[in-house]
């Protein structure tokens, strides 16, 4: 069919350069999403006063891929009451949403796939929300009660934690004034702040939400593993449990990555609007050096001579990428490949940090019970995001239309906001006061069974 | 071309999937096909670049509203749900809303197939490259704050009532 032909033609042609992106996307995010396991293994490790994986490779540095293997070897179970097709199409919609919604986000003023879409950041949350349907249907299809109770949790905890999400998002874009992602990270650039400092308020929900929404600890009631065994994976295994682990893990670079774009700065260089601060563009390559020369003199070290050889390939690869970051600094003609690099360079870093945050509150915070996660959500996230919003737009109606000092007009709306999420704590916990005392709780002598 | 191609993938799927709904037995499956339809109904909008429509039935539809549905689907006996019988009985009616929505349909092809009458050419290709068409979000913005104010803000204050009457019929006691 030479029409069909034609049509296929024009379309590869049209879009070579979004579809060698998307092959990379996909092809690099499975390593990627298994050496943040490795890294969060290595700081749960060191905050418990552990030295955690160390076998495989020097410092286990190669322990992903061992786990990568054990998982595809391992024997693949559907239970015999199972669901079969939903049970075969859940993980795939969990993994198919995480990695989707990564077509719109930009690495990096050079990298990304969908450069012209009009409504990026919309695109990147709704298109992540649907990895829901893979966590619900999957708990249901196991035909498990375990799993089904996972997967309701899962569903009543994200549609209560998205709207707070939701709105703190809808902060962040009344500063930026688009829904382009490129145009979110040129307004930061021009107005020279990150909209942390303008928004505060809104980046501590999203956060938040953030971290109900990849059904992390403390939030992961989900797959809470005292209570549920594993929760809405409890019936998977080998390959397609981790696809849901590459989903949730790919899920946590998605919101680090809107967290980035839209509060951090995107791909901007700390300080980059201040002209003597330009030095700070030498500490990457200096970083990447440090690296490798501290990896040469571990190496001797290694027991076995094996990891002697890994560690030292460790130490090129730092040197190599220490070697791109400096190019564009030290030669004039390869300028312009210095927006590109480092760009993606202070995107990775700014990503990074967030996921680290996410893991440190993992290794520090108790799990919370249900009722409090509901409670949390919906009565304290959710009108503080909805008062957060609208003084925020008070704020810029009084900075555009009256021309109010922008730091004072929002410092004082942020500081309103911030008296009402106090008055909400202190309602909350006289609510909660009172409900014990209906229930005939401590304070009360009638209640005492052991008298008498 | 390509827009033909897409058109015809999406609105296939759309159509199978609708038509899967009322057929599948078991409700979960439907809400499956409910959700593929809504998704290839995205996909159509986006062909036609309206993105924000897309992103909107998108996070609406199938990330907020599908999911509440699933939600509730789980909460029932299934078991019972599937001895109970699966079509209403009520024919006549249904024939006739059908009759009048095929000469509906009917109507606007015809309609848009008479020389001179430019409405609807199907399927719709656009004419403007991407580049000359209007923001899209901006563009739904200044409709709906500009000449639409009113309807808009009726049809978000029906949705406040029926938010109200919701939560009261739930909440017995207020």
């Amino acid at each position: 069919m030479p029409a069909a032909l034609q049509a296929t033609l024009e379309f590869l042609r049209a879009y070579a350069g979004p579809l060698i992106a998307s092959l990379v996307i996909v092809a690099v995010l499975p390593l990627i999403a298994g050496y943040v396991v490795l890294v969060e293994r290595k700081v749960m490790a060191d905050m418990q006063a552990r030295l955690g994986p160390m076998r495989v490779g020097p410092h286990g540095l190669l322990q992903p891929i061992a786990d990568a293997v054990k998982l595809l070897l391992k024997e693949d179970i559907i239970p015999e009451k199972a669901d079969f097709w939903i049970f075969w199409l859940a993980p795939l919609v969990s993994v198919t949403a995480a990695m989707l919604s990564m077509a719109a986000l930009a690495f990096g003023p050079a990298f990304q796939i969908a450069r012209d879409i009009n409504v990026g950041i919309l695109f990147v949350v709704g298109i992540s929300s649907l990895g829901i349907f893979g966590i619900v249907l999957g708990g249901w299809a196991s035909n498990s009660h375990y799993s089904l109770i996972g997967a309701l949790r899962s569903a009543a905890q994200l549609v209560s934690y998205e709207t707070a999400a939701g709105m703190a998002l809808v902060s962040g874009l009344l500063l930026g004034g688009s829904l382009q992602i490129r145009t979110i990270v040129e307004e930061q650039a021009r107005q020279g702040v990150w909209f942390i400092f303008l928004a505060p308020v809104a980046f501590f929900i999203y956060m938040v939400a953030s971290i109900a929404e990849t059904n992390r600890a403390p939030f992961d009631l989900p797959e809470a593993e005292s209570e549920l065994v594993a929760g809405y994976m409890t019936e998977y295994s080998g390959f397609r449990w981790s696809l849901y682990f590459l989903a949730e893990y790919a899920n946590m670079i998605v919101v680090a990555s809107v967290a980035t774009t839209l509060f951090l700065g995107g791909w901007m260089r700390p300080f980059a609007s201040v002209r003597w601060m330009g030095w700070v563009d030498f500490l990457p390559p200096l970083l990447a050096l440090g690296v490798a020369g501290y990896c040469v003199y571990r190496a001797p070290r290694q027991p076995v001579p094996v990891q002697k050889l890994v560690m030292l390939g460790v130490a090129g690869l730092c040197a190599l990428v220490a070697l791109l970051l400096a190019v564009p600094l030290l030669l004039p003609a390869a300028f312009f490949l210095k927006a590109g690099i480092h760009g993606a360079f202070w995107f990775v870093a700014k990503v990074g940090a967030y996921i680290f945050v996410f893991m440190w509150l993992r290794f520090t915070l108790p799990r919370y019970r249900f009722d409090q996660l509901m409670r949390l959500g919906w009565y304290f996230l959710i009108p503080v995001s909805i008062v957060n919003v609208m003084a925020l737009g008070v704020g810029l109606v009084l900075h555009w239309q009256y021309r109010v000092n922008l730091w004072l007009a929002l410092g004082g709306t942020t500081l309103l906001t911030l008296l009402i999420a106090l008055w909400l704590v202190w309602a909350d916990r006289k609510r909660e006061a009172e409900a014990l005392q209906a229930r005939g709780g401590p304070g009360t002598p009638a209640a005492d069974s052991y008298a008498g | 071309m390509l827009d033909k191609v897409i058109f015809y993938v999406f609105g296939g799927i759309a159509v199978v999937s609708a038509a899967l709904v009322v057929t599948r037995r078991n409700a979960v499956h439907s809400a499956v096909f409910l959700i593929t339809a809504l998704l290839a109904t995205a996909g159509i909008f986006l062909q036609l670049r309206a993105e924000f429509l897309f992103v909107v039935q998108i996070i609406l539809y199938v990330g907020g509203i599908m999911v509440l549905f699933v939600f509730v689907i789980m909460l029932v006996n299934l078991d019972v749900a599937l001895q109970q019988i699966q079509f209403s009985r009520q024919k006549w009616v249904a024939l006739l809303v059908t009759l009048a929505l095929a000469g509906q349909v009917g109507a606007m092809l015809w309609w848009a197939g008479q020389p001179g009458k430019k409405t609807l050419p199907l399927p719709v290709s656009v004419a403007a490259p991407a580049e000359k068409l209007p923001a899209n979000a901006e563009a739904v913005a200044h409709s709906l704050f500009g000449p639409y104010l009113l309807p808009f803000e009726i049809a978000s204050l029906l949705l406040l009532v029926a938010m109200i009457g919701a939560v009261v019929m739930a909440k017995k006691k207020v």
